[in-house]
């Protein structure tokens, strides 16, 4: 880390007791000092420096004692929400929104998915419809993690049906205390409702809420699902994440090994530690400034491995894996794929391959920009949306 | 421990490079295929050659005639021999036999790594780093006993013998010519075996109390042979899809079917990780880290594995024409299929493994 960065975090905690001050204060100071995320401009929480700062700065924040601003409770809001705004934004919106993002005073949510556009996206059917200075939006999202607790919402709606699929599409930011939003808790296999549908009936969004251009949509949508996707993950232990919750049982309970478990548990310690050794080579080539490709077949091998140790350790509990800690409907805070009890991790972990691209979609990508196969037919390409079977 | 550099250094890839283009130049598929119908010639003037670049002496440091690189460039030159399925013996003399002289002040050294001779290591080509070593008996200092399966004795000069002495094992030298050497019709004629005899053979005593050098010098034959394996394992990927972008059915190519992308999609992501998982344990035997066996043996239960999957789907997507003799596909096929058994078994090295890390059965 360079020194003259080291120098302004004591100068700025020097000016700024962690102690002395009220959270959200502390938060917004810090903000205002492009303290936040040194990689974002100045004048918008950063410096203009490289990403790769960022750890060492929320490392002498943490070393003082210092508030964080909950990244867990806001995952969207800084991980894509953010970004995008950041690339497509006029100057008013990035005033306006991103301090209170980053300090977490406004969570953000993403009505992206719909019944009708799942893998293809590219097919959502909201609508939304020009009136003077205000968008009218009529529709239906779904699989919308933490809307119960957003404020605002990135929001992809058709503008123009005439339009081939990919052409139609405008990005929005959507105030979700706006009369017209229902959020209603979608309940998963799990017993909890981590998801929501949203309900959009006449929603009037201020045309100062476009994100880029009429039309854009689509193009707004690939950046923020790039940086969905290049979220590889930070630099792993041995037997981190699922690997170890099976690996302890593994080990505590003698009683509970058979042959057959057993090499099962080995093939997984293999394939879990190479996928880790594949993450620290994917990142040291990022970081040298070769962007891999291999990046897409991470989140693949991922699904697989905490789906099948999961599977295995309900199997390795035995009796006990005949339990399951709650059904209980609740609206969880915050996920934890590695918390709760085994049934739940194993139900959880079938997500896995389904969240963020499923695993089906993801080959595709692989097959076609990294190993240039011929893409899929694609019947709608060309035609306009509101012509293509539904 | 993760933070050993798992890419290649600039010199490194110059090392590919012109191992690479000797290769190429050197070893072509038509001349290594007919080593199974008996003819040999293509071993020798490649050896020569690849000997003529210092590759014997990688792991030698220069005090002692070698190149004083380490096991990071050895495994770059697996990785394209293993690429060009190239029948020298590079893994058996440079890198299994020269591991274990290292371990002693021997003379014999020298001339390995200049390449002026190649030796070979007296063990069935199987044997894990773990496994029970089996040992000729000494009588009057005189060496008798059967070897089989051994990788590496048709292009040797010199042995490098277990002996059982006393409680223990030592290893002795003995001249190639000293010993009876009958050549296997083997799964793998790229690299083929011969069973051993030795009948009351004059030899030396190169290490004393040579157990754990011995384990040491087949732990780090499983360690770069993970490279060879991942360099099968792209060879097989690379070509297989260049042939599906090129040959159509029901007018389009049959890259464009979804079984096949898909099928390739799984396989493009086991080689980048089988490469990851070769370059670890190249790492860590570099730097004698204390993970290397970990290393070695992840390597191996993972690398082996994929060096198969892609040779058997490299024949099964080339469908009719990679059934053919005419094809090279066999060669990688029969080549990875052989590796798999070599220097212990994905499953001998999963046991392993629970032992390493603690994970008992």
């Amino acid at each position: 880390m360079n020194s003259q960065l080291r120098e302004r975090v004591r100068d700025f905690l020097a000016d700024h007791d962690p102690r002395a001050m009220e959270r959200v204060d502390f938060l917004r100071a810090r903000y205002d000092a492009g303290l936040a995320w040194v990689h974002f401009p100045v004048g918008h929480g950063g410096l203009g420096l490289e990403q790769a700062l960022q750890p060492d700065v929320d490392r002498l924040f943490r070393e003082a004692g210092a508030p964080d601003n909950r990244p867990g409770v806001n995952p969207i809001g800084l991980g894509m929400a953010a970004p995008t705004i950041l690339a497509f934004g006029s100057d008013a919106q990035k005033d306006r929104f991103l301090r209170p993002l980053w300090t977490g005073e406004e969570v953000w949510c993403q009505l992206f998915s719909e019944p009708g556009a799942g893998s293809d996206l590219a097919n959502v059917a909201t609508r939304a419809v020009r009136d003077g200075d205000e968008w009218v939006v009529n529709g239906q999202k779904v699989w919308t993690s933490g809307a119960h607790n957003a404020r605002f919402a990135i929001l992809l709606a058709r503008t123009d049906s005439s339009l081939p699929k990919h052409f139609g599409m405008t990005y929005f930011l959507c105030d979700m205390t706006d009369p017209g939003v229902d959020v209603r808790p979608l309940r998963q296999i799990t017993g909890e409702a981590e998801f929501n549908e949203v309900f959009l009936t006449d929603v009037r969004i201020p045309d100062g809420q476009r994100l880029g251009d009429v039309g854009e949509g689509w193009k707004v949508a690939n950046a923020t699902l790039n940086n969905e996707r290049i979220s590889i993950g930070k630099s792993a232990d041995r037997e981190s994440g699922m690997l170890g919750v099976v690996a302890s049982t593994w080990r505590e309970r003698p009683d509970l090994r058979t042959p057959d478990l057993h090499d099962r548990l080995l093939r997984l310690w293999v394939d879990a530690e190479v996928a880790r050794l594949t993450g620290t080579r994917l990142r040291q080539k990022l970081a040298q400034g070769q962007p891999g490709p291999e990046g897409s077949t991470m989140k693949l091998g991922f699904a697989r491995i905490a789906q099948q140790l999961s599977g295995l350790e309900v199997e390795l509990l035995g009796e006990k894996g005949l339990h399951y800690s709650d059904w209980t409907m609740v609206r969880p805070g915050h996920v934890d794929f590695n918390g709760r009890d085994a049934g739940y991790r194993y139900l959880r972990a079938k997500g896995n391959s389904i969240e963020g691209g499923t695993s089906e979609i993801l080959r595709n990508i692989v097959a076609e920009r990294v190993l240039g196969l011929p893409g899929e037919h694609r019947v709608d390409k060309n035609i306009p949306w509101k012509e293509s079977a539904k | 421990m993760s933070d050993l550099d798992l890419l290649y250094s600039d010199i490194e890839e110059d090392l590919r490079g012109s191992v690479r283009d000797l290769l190429e130049d050197r070893c072509d598929s038509d001349a290594v295929t007919r080593m199974y119908d008996g003819d040999r010639t293509v071993v020798e003037s490649l050896w020569k050659s690849l000997t003529e670049l210092g590759l014997a002496g990688l792991l030698v440091p220069e005090d002692r005639d070698g190149q004083g690189a380490s096991a990071r460039e050895a495994a770059v030159v697996l990785e394209e021999l293993g690429r060009a399925a190239a029948p020298v013996p590079f893994l058996t003399s440079s890198v299994v036999a020269t591991t274990l002289l290292l371990e002693g002040d021997s003379d014999l050294l020298a001339p390995l790594a200049t390449g002026e001779r190649t030796a070979a290591l007296l063990v069935p080509w199987s044997l894990a780093p773990d496994a029970e070593i089996p040992a000729v008996s000494i009588d009057d200092d005189r060496l008798s006993g059967t070897v089989s399966t051994v990788a590496g004795a048709l292009e040797a000069d010199l042995f490098l013998v277990p002996v059982a002495a006393g409680s223990g094992l030592s290893v002795y030298a003995v001249e190639a010519h000293e010993a009876s050497i009958v050549p296997l019709v083997s799964l793998d004629m790229t690299r083929q075996l011969a069973d051993v005899t030795v009948d009351a053979a004059p030899g030396e005593v190169v290490v004393a109390d040579a157990e754990q050098a011995v384990r040491r010098a087949l732990d780090a034959g499983a360690a770069l042979l993970a490279s060879e394996q991942a360099g099968v394992a792209r060879w097989c990927l690379d070509t297989t899809v260049a042939y599906v972008k090129d040959r159509k059915q029901f007018g389009r190519p049959v890259g464009g079917f979804q079984a096949l992308k898909h099928r390739l999609a799984d396989l493009y992501a086991g080689v980048e990780s089988a490469a990851a998982a070769a370059r670890y344990a190249a790492a860590t035997l570099a730097q004698a880290d204390p993970d290397a066996p970990v290393g070695a043996s992840t390597a191996q239960a993972f690398n082996g594995d994929v060096a198969v999957l892609a040779a058997e789907e490299a024949v099964q997507l080339h469908a009719g024409i990679g059934m053919t003799w005419e094809h090279p596909a066999h060669l990688y096929l029969k080549r990875a299929k052989a590796d798999q058994i070599a220097l212990g078994t994905p499953g001998r090295h999963r046991a392993r493994l629970a032992g390493l890390v603690g994970l008992p059965g």
